[in-house]
């Protein structure tokens, strides 16, 4: 019943704020986003350390056609909407200090897509999961096309494109699948998981998901809407794209494509990597001489989602929670830097690192909260980004030494880009715009130290994180390595 | 007292949080006790710890806090792990680390950021110490990377100079190249002996063949983070540069700690070494090459922090040298000497720049010896001591090393001569330029100069008193019965790889030869330096004067950095620009563009029956199908 809950009262929510009087909006929107988040939490509290999903709720929607009001999480799951359930409300809160046009609107979009994003994440029918997935691209849509900032109508064009394109592939992919199944056909991710495809049709399969998916992270070379849409959208709406949103491209391969079609997946694996490597090593490159400070961050969003998707198709335990915990760290951090290049320009009015400098001088507090964030992102130990990208290249390291050894590269190169970035905008002596800089307060002080504390807590005691999805992953594991032996055992007989 | 071995690094925590938080509350003089109390408290834990350790017959006690990470089978507790090597250690750095504290409160007396200055010294003894006690390598690269981070925020401490904001950046960049290379090192550490503890991999490795290719790997990716953080040749440019940071940083960070960190890496390590002949040689080779080179540099430098910073690169691979002949204790020795004498020289030199009111260039100094007695003095007895002048501590550590490449090659001994040769003259320079002669400074300046305060003078004192005798911890046997010391409580640790490795032979007539050749070679470099800078009162040239020939070479630091820039930073920043204008905007964007318009130019067919704009084709489609399945839901 909790996943229903968590499903819809987002929904109820963003009703509720259209309702009262848009200068409300924004405390509303923030007390009904913590009360998900205490549900989410409530929710953590009574899982059972179990692989299989939990708080299931089942319904029968349109039975002619198979399809189910099927929800539940198992701990992959709980992590997501904890994840979104945590973000969410630091996004309201970060948008706090800016007077915002047609505020009720704003505030229900945001809560409409927090709904469709927990959809996704608990989404156990592939019809269901489809429809959360387009619910949340709508209200990112309008968020970025009507609160953007220059080129606002340009790149999320660009953005739909891409988006749409991915999805309609996807659906095609999940239509396929429908028609596999057994008797009278269902969407029940359950029945997914047990057929058994052949090795053309897990292909096929797999590569209109894993468009989708690709787009979604974004993994290179399906990557360039994402720095123009980031730069482009209103803060909120980046910190909504790159924090959660890009998660369900990740999640998306972890609950459908691995489990659905792990022998294509297995095959693709190499491929696959060597573009989230390249990907990383490419981005990370660009970042190193972007002027824009937001556009620096959008790349080394590239660079650090490039690792957890090449992570993710090692297939072993040490680089899926790798993977699982450096979404929630990297989740965290982008969220940070987003909010620090917000208030940058918020102050400054510029987003041109060669503008900046010498912010350290009037903002020490701020000088420090960026400080431990860019540590989190450049995953110094005892740092929450440290323990991800330590299992996540531990185990590319078992998979291929020549993956880890170039994606471990991203140690170095994100080193020179962050400290670059922190050199040119807080360091050195102040010039006519950071002059009269004012420290943080208020809401901005109270969301940057919740940011640096998580970072610091997370890196130095992940153990609830990575026990919360650890039975998970491990049954996944297994269902993907019984899967591959059954298949395996199947064409040895073929043979002739 | 071990078992309660984790209050040894809490203490400096605590001192970095109060001083960290409660910056703009607290008065200098409470900051400057709280700073140095935590690390003296610190100082006297380590003291239980060695008693207790000397009469315990275990060799190493793991004292276990939490569950750190944990993935699959592999799972990395954060522990300490407590023992002889630990223990030296931990004397050391808390011991001339609260020397550097008391020193850094007349040092920095004057300095607005006083409190700031003194928690992030603190929160470097805690990574320091975490890195020395940490009982695996996984806990130990937590400290190897705090330290860095210390390091980053000590050199640019002075955040308003942009040069120092590049130096520290720099400083940071450098250490994390070296730091890849550790962390393959524990990959693979986890891939043969599915762990990162000590007490798990040592006594695993103990039973692999000498030659072993997984140990061989594993070492010389470990050796390449020792590289990084112990600025050996080719990642040595950012100490130099590091020398931005206030001087009691360049002190103990740069000086007699953090940089000593890799040879603590390698002699933790040593049974993983012993059982590699080749990454032996290549340790070996590369000190003994870094050495020579960073002395080189060393004769013409100018700023007398530079001076002192090649030298601590070119002692360092002395280190290195050591480690890689198979001296571990030599190595651990010379580190404990090297941390009393070069720490000393860099709070002498210190003491000279604060009295010169932050001049660091050597041809505006001279004559300084009537008016600073007390620098003066103490750091003579540092510059004989580096010299491996007999009885100071450097002669006893700097012979153990060489006694040892002796025994591997003669050839390695005569390069280490050659090495310690250059070592005197520089220093003797040093010591010339500044102390000698007449001032050369402007008269403004000669009338301010002054004797520094207590609190700088007695940690002076007490570390050339340390510099003088500390060498008779490691007496060869050459010289007496009750030999070495150091060297008997060092042995548990080093038991299993001395097993491994061929005993040292020189016939101790050799050794006295040898001896006797060494001192009376560096006698004669310094007349050299005697007659150039004193007698013939030869002052360097400005920096506008033409060089040539190896002068030139040495005085460009042959050109490493200009390489460095050319080689690596400048492609990739081409590549930069290449990778975001050409393939971002134009190649692939161009791709999706054409897909785009195409896509456009196809609805546009369709646009008398649509608004044109996607947003509301996709709300309408969405809105569309839900709106069907319900109708469909409450139908059936």
């Amino acid at each position: 019943m909790i996943t229903v809950i968590l499903l819809l009262f987002p929904v109820a929510a963003s009703l509720f704020v259209l309702a009262f009087p848009p200068a409300r909006a924004k405390y509303l929107a923030l007390t009904c986003s913590v009360l998900e988040l205490l549900l989410a939490a409530y929710a953590w509290i009574n899982a059972a350390s179990v692989g299989g999903y939990q708080f299931l709720v089942d319904i029968p929607w349109v039975s002619g056609l198979g399809i189910h009001f099927k929800v539940g999480m198992d701990g992959i799951s709980l992590l997501m909407v904890l994840l979104t359930a945590l973000l969410v409300p630091l996004i309201l809160l970060a948008t706090f200090r800016r007077d915002i046009r047609k505020p009720g609107v704003f505030y229900a979009l945001i809560l409409f897509m927090q709904a469709g994003l927990i959809g996704v994440f608990v989404s156990l029918d592939a019809f269901l999961f489809y429809i959360a997935w387009e619910a949340a691209l709508i209200p990112i849509y309008f968020i970025s096309a009507l609160w953007g900032g220059e080129n606002r109508i340009k790149a999320t064009f660009k953005f739909l494109i891409y988006t749409i394109t991915g999805s309609f592939f996807m659906l095609v992919g999940i239509i396929y699948l429908y028609l596999q199944t057994p008797g009278s056909h269902t969407f029940d991710i359950t029945a997914f998981y047990a057929l058994s495809l052949d090795y053309q049709q897990q292909v096929w399969v797999f590569l209109a998901f894993f468009i989708a998916f690709a787009i979604k992270m974004p993994v290179f070379p399906f990557h360039t809407w994402q720095p123009d849409t980031y730069a482009a959208a209103p803060t909120a709406g980046t910190m909504l794209l790159a924090a959660i949103m890009l998660k369900m491209g990740i999640y998306g391969v972890i609950r459908w494509i691995l489990p659905v079609v792990p022998v294509a997946a297995v095959d693709w694996a190499n491929v696959i990597m060597v573009l989230a490597i390249i990907g990383l090593v490419y981005a990370s490159i660009i970042a190193f001489r972007q002027r824009d400070i937001k556009r620096v961050i959008a790349y080394s969003s590239i660079a650090h989602v490039g690792l957890i998707a090449a992570g993710l198709f090692t297939l072993n335990v040490q680089a899926m929670q790798g993977a699982m915990i450096q979404m929630l760290s990297h989740g965290i951090n982008v969220l940070g830097l987003f909010f620090v290049v917000d208030i940058l320009f918020d102050r400054t009015g510029t987003f041109d690192r060669a503008a900046l400098g010498g912010v350290v001088h009037r903002a020490p507090v701020l000088a420090v909260c960026f400080m431990i964030v860019l540590l989190g992102s450049v995953a110094l130990p005892l740092t929450n980004g440290f323990v991800g990208e330590f299992l996540l290249l531990s185990g590319l390291f078992r998979y291929n030494v020549i993956f880890a050894g170039v994606g471990g590269l991203t140690i170095i190169f994100s080193s020179v880009y962050m400290f670059r970035l922190y050199k040119d905008t807080m360091l050195g002596g102040a010039n006519e715009l950071t002059a009269g800089f004012s420290d943080i307060r208020g809401s901005e002080k109270a969301l940057l130290l919740i940011v640096a504390a998580l970072v610091i807590v997370i890196g130095v005691y992940p153990g609830p994180v990575l026990s919360l999805t650890e039975n998970s992953v491990s049954l996944l594991l297994d269902q993907v390595n019984a899967k591959l032996m059954n298949f395996e055992l199947l064409s040895d007989n073929l043979l002739p | 007292m071990i078992e309660k071995s984790w209050l040894i690094p809490l203490l400096p925590f605590l001192g970095f949080l109060i001083n960290g938080l409660g910056r703009s509350r607290i008065s200098k003089k409470t900051a400057a006790v709280i700073g140095s109390a935590s690390v003296l408290c610190s100082f006297i834990l380590s003291v239980l710890v060695f008693f207790e350790l000397q009469g315990s017959a275990e060799t190493g006690v793991t004292v276990k806090l939490f569950e750190w990470i944990r993935a699959g089978s592999l799972q990395i507790p954060f522990s300490f792990y407590v023992d002889p090597l630990t223990c030296v250690w931990l004397l050391v750095i808390t011991g001339i680390g609260f020397l550097i504290h008391v020193y850094s409160a007349g040092y920095m007396h004057a300095d607005q950021g006083f409190g700031k200055f003194f928690s992030y010294l603190n929160l470097f003894v805690f990574f320091m110490l975490i890195l020395v006690m940490g009982a695996g390598y996984a806990i130990m690269f937590i400290g190897w990377e705090g330290v860095g981070l210390c390091s980053y925020l000590l050199i640019g401490f002075w955040y308003k100079n942009d040069a120092y904001n590049d130096a520290a950046k720099k400083a940071f960049i450098m250490n994390r190249i070296g730091d890849l290379g550790f962390l393959l090192g524990i990959f693979l550490l986890i891939a043969t002996f599915g762990s990162t503890d000590f007490t798990e991999i040592f006594p695993q490795a103990a039973g692999f063949q000498s030659g072993d290719g997984r140990l061989l790997a594993i070492t010389l990716c470990l050796f390449i983070g020792a590289v990084g953080k112990s600025a050996q040749l080719p990642l040595y440019t950012w100490l130099p540069d590091a020398m931005a940071g206030p001087t009691p940083v360049s002190a103990l960070i740069h000086a007699a700690t953090m940089v000593t960190a890799g040879v603590y890496m390698v002699a933790r390590s040593n049974i993983l070494y012993a059982l590699s002949p080749v990454a032996m040689t290549v340790v070996a080779i590369t000190g003994l090459a870094t050495a020579i080179f960073a002395a080189l540099i060393a004769l013409t430098q100018n700023d007398i922090k530079k001076v002192l910073a090649y030298s601590t690169v070119s002692q360092l691979g002395y280190m290195f040298l050591a480690l890689g002949v198979g001296a571990f204790t030599g190595a651990v020795f010379h580190v404990m000497t090297h941390a009393f004498f070069k720490a000393l020289l860099f709070l002498g030199a210190g003491s000279v720049i604060h009295a010169l009111h932050d001049q660091q260039d050597m041809r505006r100094m001279g004559g300084l010896k009537k008016a600073m007695p007390v620098t003066f003095l103490t750091m003579l007895l540092a510059t004989l001591a580096i010299s491996g002048i007999p009885p100071f501590s450097g002669f006893f550590s700097k012979d153990e090393i060489l006694a040892h490449a002796f025994s591997r090659d003669p050839l390695l001994w005569v390069l280490g001569f050659a090495g310690a040769l250059l070592t005197a003259f520089y220093m003797f320079r040093m010591l010339f330029l500044t102390f000698w002669g007449d001032f050369r400074g402007t008269a403004k300046e000669k009338q301010g100069i002054h004797e520094s305060p207590a609190s700088m003078t007695v940690p002076l004192i007490l570390l050339a008193v340390l510099s003088v005798v500390g060498g008779f911890l490691g007496i060869p046997e050459v010289f007496a019965r009750q030999a070495h010391l150091l060297g008997g409580f060092l042995a548990p640790v080093f038991a299993a790889s001395q097993e491994v490795l061929p005993a040292m032979h020189v016939p101790h007539s050799t050794e006295w030869i040898l001896m006797g050749i060494s001192v009376l070679g560096v006698l004669v470099s310094i007349g050299m330096a005697w007659s150039l800078y004193v007698k013939k009162k030869r002052v360097p040239a400005e920096d506008t004067v033409q060089r040539s020939g190896l002068v030139a070479w040495s005085y460009h630091k042959f050109y490493v950095d200009e390489l460095y820039q050319a080689l690596i930073v400048r492609p990739l920043d081409a590549l930069s620009g290449f990778f975001y204008r050409v393939m971002d905007k134009r190649f692939i964007d161009g791709i999706v563009n054409g897909v785009g318009s195409t896509i456009l130019a196809f609805s546009s067919t369709l646009r008398l029956l649509q608004t044109g704009r996607i947003g509301s084709y996709l709300f309408y489609m969405v809105a569309g199908i839900i709106l069907i399945f319900l109708l469909n839901y409450l139908i059936f």
